[in-house]
């Protein structure tokens, strides 16, 4: 069991929007009861069966990367983060239903990842605006996640999921809406759990069973 | 007539205030997050127009211009809503916010809220007692008081910050503190990290692999419950816990590591930049500044 195969996804997002919460709930299918600042990175591990169901079925590792901070650090907190932007397979952005600035410090989290994994050859495009045709041709696959959904009242709901559908839209991702002090939402069967099961076997196809010729992450 | 004119121009130079302060706000201190209580927003805007109102009137005092009377109209005003603000409403609010956030307290928010704001003001009324306010010449509720006893808080933080300034400028400028950091160190820590967090990763895999045997084998409570299930747990020993627990302390113990390397990784990499910026023109000119007040300081104190 100790030889499966691994994957690494990062979890990025601002300060306080619940990204610790969500990889406890996400690898330990329990509530995180006493939450704290995250310094530095902190790691989960969960267990996905890749093609669950068909005979193809095989088990690997998914490793959480929860990077703390904010995207306005000091450019010494940057460089130390950018530490951890090595080789990743996937990205995970999350933001608060209830604080629309969160959402909009997307963009510059995803840019601050994805420059840092241009392959040495390539062209470096960055200067710092976002650039919607970086995420149209971008190999790794983004999942969006919307935490806080019990705190938005009723009447904004809807106003709230169709700011979120269009930015998960420009992500070119899928995108998930829940809360994470309620393990119902991630529920066996449920959309939401069928969408992240999706995202995960993305990951791990773009990883292992690449078809073109792009030699970067296989290993 | 003239009265009037001052006035719009002191209304004038308010508004101007206020929507800079409301500005500031909103570009620099909530740029991360969005306001749900106005009210703050505007609190900290009055307040800051009123302050730099205060200001201005004094400079206008010392410059002579518009009318005295309403320059002593306006000053008494301003006296009265700042002081007003700074003893009734910012502490209230202040308690009514913190109280609306605790669970607990939350069904009576005003009853607390009025109940910190009344021990404030005990604690407010008890720091004149060492100073000599007190005096015949006006009685015990008059503005003297609120005044004095501001004041008195007024200046000892200018005086705080004063000595923090004074002792972490020439540290953050001055070359003569700086370690000489080389890339060299900064890979290196940056190997130990990766490699602490490669550790963290492959024992949290054989937990997560250990707890899904144990899911899979259908034994999901493995902590002893009540006192028959201690009984129990005395002579059917479940081996994969107590191997558990103690790969946990281990990943926690790492955790811990991998945190202070982080730290140490962006102090390093904070020095190395303080290192290229004092060999720039502002960096240098800074550097001098540090070094000719230091000299002067330390000779101020002994002349």
């Amino acid at each position: 069991m100790a030889a499966l195969d691994r994957v690494k996804v990062l979890v990025l997002g601002d300060s306080g929007v619940g990204k610790s919460s969500l990889v406890h709930l996400l690898c330990q299918n329990q509530v995180l009861g006493n939450p704290s600042w995250t310094v530095g990175c902190s790691v989960d591990i969960r267990i996905h069966d890749y093609k669950e169901g068909t005979p193809e079925e095989k088990t690997y590792y998914i490793e959480l990367w929860d990077v703390g901070g904010s995207v306005d650090s000091a450019s010494s907190v940057k460089s130390t983060r950018a530490v951890f932007y090595n080789l990743l397979n996937g990205i995970i952005l999350v933001h608060d239903l209830t604080n629309k600035k969160s959402s909009q410090n997307l963009y510059r989290w995803s840019l601050e990842a994805l420059n840092r994994d241009v392959a040495p050859t390539g062209v470096l495009v960055t200067n710092g605006d976002y650039d919607r045709e970086q995420f149209a041709d971008n190999q790794i696959p983004l999942l969006v996640i919307g935490t806080k959904l019990d705190q938005i009242p009723e009447a904004k709901r809807n106003e709230v999921l169709t700011r979120t559908a269009f930015l998960a839209e420009d992500f070119n991702a899928e995108e998930i809406n829940l809360d994470c002090t309620n393990p119902r939402y991630l529920a066996a069967g449920s959309s939401n759990a069928v969408k992240l099961s999706r995202f995960f076997d993305k990951v791990i196809e773009k990883k292992y069973f690449l078809r073109d010729g792009n030699q970067v992450c296989d290993f | 007539m003239s009265f009037l004119i001052d006035s719009s121009i002191m209304v004038t130079s308010q508004v101007l205030f206020f929507g800079f302060g409301w500005l500031f706000f909103m570009r620099k201190l909530f740029k991360d997050y969005e306001v749900r209580q106005y009210v703050v927003q505007v609190i900290f805007s009055v307040t800051f127009a009123f302050s730099c109102t205060m200001f201005e009137l004094i400079i206008f005092e010392i410059l002579g211009v518009l009318n005295s009377s309403s320059r002593y109209f306006h000053w008494k005003l301003n006296l009265c809503v700042i002081l007003l603000i700074l003893v009734f409403m910012v502490p209230f609010y202040i308690g009514y916010f913190v109280v609306s956030n605790i669970r607990l307290l939350h069904r009576q928010k005003l009853l607390f809220a009025c109940v910190l704001w009344l021990t404030f003001m005990y604690f407010f009324w008890k720091l004149g007692d060492p100073f000599p306010i007190l005096s015949p010449k006006h009685g015990i509720l008059s503005i003297e008081q609120l005044i004095s006893r501001v004041g008195v808080i007024g200046v000892t933080l200018m005086a705080l910050l004063s000595g923090f300034g004074a002792v972490n400028c020439p540290y953050t400028y001055m070359s003569y503190f700086l370690r000489n950091v080389t890339d060299a160190d900064i890979l290196a820590l940056e190997r130990r990290l990766l490699q602490t967090m490669d550790m963290i990763v492959s024992k949290k895999k054989r937990i997560a692999v250990a707890h899904r045997t144990m899911f899979q084998r259908g034994e999901v409570h493995n902590k002893p419950t009540g006192f028959w299930g201690m009984i129990k747990s005395v002579t059917t020993s479940v081996s994969g816990s107590e191997n558990l627990s103690l790969i946990q302390q281990e990943v926690d113990a790492l955790e811990e590591l991998s945190r202070q390397l982080f730290l140490e990784t962006a102090d390093l990499h904070a020095t190395k930049e303080r290192i290229e910026y004092s060999k720039t023109f502002q960096g240098k000119y800074f550097n001098f500044l540090g070094y000719f007040f230091s000299i002067y300081c330390v000779w101020k104190i002994f002349m």
